[in-house]
């Protein structure tokens, strides 16, 4: 049971874009589409679970002064495997992340389980906290993006709901993406209160 | 007039956080008073000149003739970990002022991903090194800019009436999304 609360905890109680407000820089950044958000989320969530397995494995070898560089050389590690394996297999998702893809580096969501969980509990724990928190960003992503994807270009997923010239562009742009975040975070607090 | 291209590109029509959400951390997290954004302003271009200056060598010297560009995002951001300690240190040595003044936002640059972010674009956009530190200066000040707007906006807003359910986080976005649609407009100067 507490493993399932360890895997739940991600989705809604500490979700990380809604509730922590961790890693908003890639939640803003790549979510002019669902697709995009959604290939945004698992990179994440993969170098999340990779990192917190080796940091939950290396916890004790590790002095406690060096331990956050040695945490990013980690990390750092996954996100060039992401990086680069991402490349060669998905190059047009590689393309449209762009920069984004080697800043999950400083991703502070990645640093910050690395510290506050993974370095203090036990490998099962750690991975399936991993998960959940990986899991919980993407879902997060993939709704920005369906939102912002649906009202300001008229499709989801890429499959057409409408005419695009009926779309307000200002969703796919810049300030689209601070808007309907500022939106959604206001009625995930909602429902949260009355639930 | 290269260079003022690339100044009033990265400052105004491309800025830093409010077009390339680069830096959104520092910007949501330190913008709640005009003079610790004005502290966190400091600190980056302090750290964004150096670490770009230091990382574009670093790409020239070691990881270009070797060829071992897939080290890039390893090394560079080493390199800017390790470069935050060391001005921490040497300025609590040499400038405690300043070291005052910016000591407390120094630990957080290292996950600023704007310092990233300037370092790897500087690469991607192949420029040179006089380039670069018109490029990251810029790009600083770009970062100043929007931060401390950002902040000014944000004071006035606490004494506001703010409907319950979009005060705190949700406000604050909304009015950076309109910031962002105010600086839209410089799109086509350059």
């Amino acid at each position: 049971m507490s493993q399932w609360n360890n895997f739940s905890k991600g989705f809604f109680k500490e979700n990380a874009v809604f509730t922590l407000l961790l890693g908003m820089c890639p939640t803003l950044g790549v979510t002019s589409s669902a697709i995009d958000g959604l290939g945004m989320g698992l990179a994440t969530t993969f170098v999340l679970v990779m990192s917190n397995l080796v940091v939950a494995l290396i916890k004790d070898f590790i002095p406690d002064k060096v331990r956050i560089p040695s945490f990013i050389v980690v990390i750092a590690t996954f996100v060039t495997i992401v990086e680069m394996t991402m490349q060669a297999y998905v190059p047009a998702l590689f393309d449209s992340l762009g920069l984004f893809i080697p800043l999950i580096v400083v991703n502070c969501l990645v640093l910050g389980r690395a510290e506050a969980f993974a370095s203090k509990n036990n490998l099962g724990s750690s991975i399936v906290d991993g998960l959940g928190m990986g899991l919980g960003f993407s879902m997060a992503l993939t709704m920005l993006g369906s939102i912002r994807e649906l009202l300001g270009s008229g499709k989801l997923f890429g499959a057409i709901i409408y005419p695009e010239d009926y779309g307000m562009l200002v969703f796919v742009l810049a300030p689209g993406a601070f808007i309907a975040l500022g939106y959604l975070i206001a009625f995930i607090n909602q429902v949260k209160k009355e639930a | 007039m290269e260079y003022v291209l690339i100044v009033i590109s990265a400052i105004f029509v491309n800025n830093i956080v409010l077009s390339q959400f680069l830096g959104i951390c520092p910007f949501l997290g330190v913008s709640k008073k005009i003079s610790t954004g004005i502290g966190m302003t400091g600190a980056v271009t302090f750290v964004m000149v150096i670490a770009t200056i230091v990382t574009f060598f670093l790409q020239k010297a070691v990881l270009d003739p070797f060829g071992v560009g897939y080290l890039q995002t390893i090394s560079f951001i080493l390199v800017i970990a390790s470069l935050v300690q060391l001005v921490e240190i040497i300025l609590k040595k040499v400038s405690p002022p300043l070291y005052q003044a910016l000591g407390v936002f120094l630990p957080l640059i290292t996950t600023n991903c704007a310092i990233l972010g300037v370092a790897i674009m500087t690469i991607q956009k192949d420029f040179n090194i006089v380039e670069s530190v018109v490029f990251a200066i810029a790009n600083a000040i770009g970062f100043g800019l929007a931060l401390i707007t950002f902040a000014g906006i944000r004071e006035q807003l606490d004494l506001m009436d703010i409907p319950k359910g979009m005060k705190g986080t949700p406000i604050a976005l909304v009015v950076a999304g309109l910031l962002a649609l105010a600086f839209m407009g410089f799109a086509g100067i350059v």
